[in-house]
């Protein structure tokens, strides 16, 4: 057994978990996070994808240890003060899914991409999901959706001076 | 899927890693990105008794040039880093194609340059690149400090002459010179998909003649291919259309695909024929034949 430490949507737990858990069952069965989903089990899909430290990562293919001292982020951590992330009302506004099991995958890595890129073109974000999985979208309203997000995370323009009278 | 038991370590220096290597020699197995070994590990194809994970070493993440030009590239630089270089894209434009198309976008954020060289897969894309450019693997050991040539670094599929108490600290790549060029065309079914074929060139000129070319070859034979007679066949000459065909049929003919779901042995064989040939035009400006 190893003992570790993570913080998890901002709360830190720590625990004393065998070496070859994974990352996805300790979110999923230790801290009851199940919103991360198991897809292929095979580094294929990205239905599993999380955020450590920032970045998407599949999660059936890293072990909880590694993580010892980071800071994970998963679907559930996208809500913050009870409102939704402009990448979730992307996804609610442009309907980017169907049966929802590659959603969470989905929208952490589009969440991901436009921290890094928040003006990313069509194909940069095909390009940015294009080692997600969706079997029933054909992807082109989940497109849609990472620019809507993008769209409503643009900051207000400056008012132009009104000239005083 | 999970892995059979084994114990967890991770050291926070080369001298406690290759300590740990030597003590335990063939039960250990490294842990850099984890993007081969874990799913080797879940389907029980690998069963370690101890993992190092040396993600915890720092100076093992840096992609530097030394004063001789050389590249020198950490253990611990992921693709992702690969894929933003802006050294890459300026003077390594076939290590720059490559990176992007190394696996998928969320995979590239774990896995490393280094890793994939000594996972030694026999599709793997790094291998095809490494052979075109030519580079060293350096292996560190508690008695020594090793340059494989990569030429002489894959031992067969899955099998490097990696020895169990060496930790791959690096790779370099050597420097190619102020007038060369290069790509790496991948044609592959989806995004993270094993190339069906994958193709790198690499030419470098002096006063409009190849000083010195590589071509290596992915997917098409029981590792990866250096094509070296196609080489050969470059080296000395100027590049015309005429050359680059001649150097197109060379590859192909030094390709041993077999037919496989993801095509016929002809097709493939012809794609490296495709490859080299639209590869060193696309790359070289030479108006194609």
């Amino acid at each position: 057994m190893t003992q570790f430490s993570v913080t998890v949507n901002g709360q830190k737990w720590e625990d004393d978990i065998e070496a070859r858990l994974l990352l996805v069952h300790f979110l999923r069965d230790n801290l009851v996070l199940q919103g991360t989903h198991v897809g292929c089990d095979t580094t294929s899909c990205g239905a599993c994808t999380v955020l450590v430290d920032g970045l998407p990562v599949k999660s059936c293919t890293m072990f909880a240890v590694q993580t010892d001292g980071r800071e994970i982020t998963t679907v559930e951590g996208l809500k913050q003060n009870g409102e939704l992330d402009p990448i979730q009302v992307g996804f609610k506004e442009e309907h980017g899914l169907q049966c929802g099991f590659c959603t969470p995958g989905m929208m952490l890595v589009s969440r991901a991409l436009l921290d890094e890129n928040p003006d990313p073109s069509e194909e940069e974000i095909r390009w940015a999901l294009s080692g997600n999985l969706c079997r029933c979208t054909g992807y082109q309203n989940i497109v849609k959706a990472v620019q809507h997000a993008a769209e409503a995370m643009k900051p207000e323009p400056e008012p132009a001076l009104s000239r005083r009278k | 899927m999970f892995p059979a038991n084994f114990d967890y370590v991770a050291p926070t220096t080369v001298n406690e890693a290759v300590k740990l290597l030597a003590e335990h020699g063939e039960d250990a197995k490294v842990l850099a990105g984890g993007q081969s070994l874990i799913p080797l590990m879940k389907l029980r194809f690998a069963a370690p008794l101890l993992l190092i994970d040396i993600n915890r070493i720092e100076g093992l993440d840096d992609i530097t040039l030394d004063k001789a030009g050389t590249l020198r590239i950490g253990a611990l630089v992921r693709n992702r880093a690969l894929e933003r270089s802006d050294l890459l894209k300026k003077k390594y434009p076939t290590m720059a194609a490559a990176a992007p198309l190394i696996s998928d976008p969320i995979v590239r954020n774990q896995g490393t340059f280094v890793g994939s060289l000594c996972h030694a897969d026999p599709q793997g894309d790094w291998g095809s690149v490494m052979l075109a450019l030519g580079g060293e693997i350096v292996a560190r050991s508690t008695k020594s400090t090793r340059r494989i040539p990569i030429t002489k670094f894959f031992d067969g599929p899955f099998t490097s002459v990696l020895r169990p108490d060496e930790l791959a600290v690096g790779a370099t790549v050597v420097d190619p010179g102020p007038r060369s060029f290069g790509t790496y065309l991948k044609l592959e079914r989806k995004v993270g998909d094993f190339a069906t074929v994958g193709v790198a060139v690499f030419v470098s000129t002096e006063r409009g003649v190849v000083r010195r070319a590589g071509i290596g070859l992915t997917g098409v034979g029981p590792g990866n291919i250096k094509a070296t007679e196609a080489e050969q066949a470059l080296v000395g000459a100027r590049l015309s259309a005429k050359t680059i065909t001649e150097a197109a049929r060379l590859a192909a003919a030094a390709s041993d695909p077999q037919t496989d779901v993801r095509g016929s042995a002809d097709y493939k064989r012809d794609i490296v024929r495709v490859f080299v040939e639209r590869g060193l035009t696309q790359s070289t400006s030479v108006k194609a034949a």
